[in-house]
């Protein structure tokens, strides 16, 4: 009795989690392989094999586009890395204790506002007629307008300011967890300030990395409105491209095919760094 | 404490390094901000005077935010699908939360990693990935039977579901992390006393979940309202707020409205996010 009650429940509580899975998330992304191994040969009529992949690999800016999408996209969160441990730590570590939950909240607000809204304020501080061209000016530093939007070091500025959050959130709630005696105990038997940081804090510090960098890079690979606004037409971002094939072109296949690539793309490089780190998804990204 | 052992000028570089970094999490969106305040058509120096004309005014050129009939048809379908697809999120992630964390079940670890997995699929690919499935499924129905199903179809629905796949990955582990903090023993407790299951669920259990409940609805509908990528491939004729904004953006550049809607979103959503954390920690 007590055991089908539970076997009841086991089943109720199992099919909303098995039909989400299944079908918002396992079965559509089936859907896209599908799709993408789908050739089309005339109206209504299809073939099946590598072909777009094929037209991929054929057609240099299609596969360039990607390139750079992956080397910028692990560039950003690199440098989200660089700039948000030191902020990371400050918060958990050195702020007193009234000020850290203060700071903490301060972090969090930018993440509730729309990208879109972040990206529309570097936009009005970083055009030709911006806020940031105008006081160069009056400062004398530079004698006409400067356009600071539509270049590479813009878009990674607006990428980093988009995703740091998200590596600060995770390393904040690692490094709080560390004893203070740890470092103590560290500078005690002789170590330097340079190789308490490598022996002791980033190795304590390494599930919070690990799910800030996988969040990051995941983020940065899949935006799309920051390249876009801040670096103009020219940004070629790849989700640019999945979205032209997919709305402006109306070729599902060719969008379905370069969906595949960024998944797998994205999916490689999470499984690498998580490979490397020893790590595993369960017990990083879900851990915040 | 580690600080002791800095030096003066290493711990005023570090503050200094901290406090830029403060401004540059400020600074755009203080300049959108601003400018909704600008008695002035482009949002851009100099300054003409202050104004609230971008928010109440009612006749072109300088429609506020309030007058914009499309800006106002957004913000609609924006809350209708933040607060639909959040109450879905918390229900389904309620129910995960009870399945992981009190029951056992074959394959529980994989499960719980495939549970995890949408938070690191691109939204443009969670997007187009439903896209696909559901006119798939819609063409099969309407070349089988000749039914249209319009629900499969870029709309509301649509969005509702995509943004659904991964908000339950959020709501999941928000509640999933209080329960495991609930004693038991105090279900064992009532059960003992006589109570039925069901209403230990009602007034023991759920009761102590309510907070966590309560910040997932939240952050679903605000994570749902800020959308973008998974949205931009799924929308319909009935745009949410981001969509409009954006398209707004694209075709007629930037306007003083735009930034008369972030402070708005701005101040609505902080409020929302803090009151979320007051509920929190009064329960806490």
């Amino acid at each position: 009795m007590r055991s089908d009650a539970g076997k009841l429940s086991l089943i109720l509580l199992m099919a909303p989690f098995a039909l989400w899975i299944l079908l918002l998330i396992v079965l559509p992304q089936l859907g896209i392989g599908y799709v993408s191994l789908r050739e089309k040969v005339g109206p209504g009529q299809f073939t099946f094999g590598f072909g777009n992949y094929m037209d991929f690999l054929g057609e240099p800016i299609y596969w360039n586009t990607l390139l750079r999408t992956a080397w910028m996209s692990i560039l950003v969160t690199i440098l989200a890395l660089l700039v948000g441990f030191p902020v990371a730590y400050y918060i958990a570590k050195i702020a007193r204790q009234r000020s850290r939950a203060a700071l903490f909240l301060l972090c969090l607000i930018p993440l509730w506002v729309s990208d879109l809204v972040r990206a529309f304020g570097w936009i009005v501080l970083l055009r030709e007629t911006g806020l940031v061209s105008g006081a160069l000016q009056w400062a004398g530093l530079i004698s006409g307008p400067v356009e600071l939007l539509y270049n590479d070091v813009t878009v990674v500025i607006g990428l980093v300011y988009t995703v740091v959050l998200f590596m600060i959130v995770p390393l904040v709630s690692t490094l709080d967890g560390m004893d203070d005696a740890l470092l103590e105990a560290g500078y005690n038997l002789g170590g330097s300030r340079f190789t308490v940081f490598r022996r002791i804090i980033v190795p304590y510090a390494m599930p919070g990395i690990v799910a800030g960098c996988i969040i990051t890079f995941m983020l940065t690979a899949g935006s799309y409105l920051t390249p876009i606004l801040l670096g103009g037409k020219n940004s070629s971002w790849f989700t640019e491209q999945i979205y032209n094939q997919f709305i402006t072109r109306y070729n599902w296949e060719a969008g379905a095919t370069f969906g595949v690539l960024l998944l797998g793309f994205t999916s490689l490089v999470i499984w690498l760094g998580l490979k490397l780190t020893g790590q595993s998804l369960a017990t990083t990204v879900a851990k915040d | 404490m580690a600080q002791a052992n800095k030096s003066p000028f290493l711990t005023f570089v570090y503050r200094s390094y901290v406090t830029i970094f403060f401004l540059y999490l400020v600074a755009p969106l203080l300049a959108a901000g601003v400018f909704a305040f600008n008695d002035s058509l482009f949002p851009a120096l100099p300054w003409q005077g202050f104004t609230l004309d971008w928010f109440f005014n009612d006749t072109e050129p300088k429609l506020g935010m309030f007058h914009d009939e499309r800006l106002l048809r957004g913000l609609k379908n924006s809350v209708y699908i933040g607060v639909i697809v959040s109450a879905l999120a918390v229900m389904a992630g309620t129910c995960n939360a009870f399945l992981f964390e009190r029951k056992q079940f074959p394959f529980k670890n994989a499960l719980y990693v495939l549970m995890v997995v949408p938070l690191v699929i691109p939204g443009v690919i969670l997007g187009i990935s439903l896209l696909v499935f559901a006119s798939m499924i819609a063409n099969g129905i309407d070349a089988a039977t000749g039914v249209n199903v319009k629900w499969l179809r870029p709309g509301i629905p649509l969005i509702v579901l995509g943004q659904f796949s991964f908000l339950t990955t959020i709501t999941s582990l928000v509640i999933a992390a209080r329960l495991q903090k609930f004693d038991i023993a105090l279900e064992e407790a009532a059960l003992n006393l006589g109570a039925s299951r069901s209403r230990v669920l009602t007034t023991v259990t759920l009761p102590f979940l309510f907070p966590a409940l309560f910040s997932a609805f939240v952050v679903s509908f605000l994570v749902s309202f800020e959308n973008f990528n998974t949205t931009l491939m799924l929308v319909g004729s009935d745009a949410p707020l981001t969509i409009t904004m954006y398209d707004r953006v694209v075709k007629v550049g930037s306007t003083p409205v735009l930034n008369a809607v972030s402070v708005f979103l701005m101040i609505a959503s902080g409020s929302l996010a803090l009151l979320s954390v007051l509920i929190q920690r009064k329960k806490d």
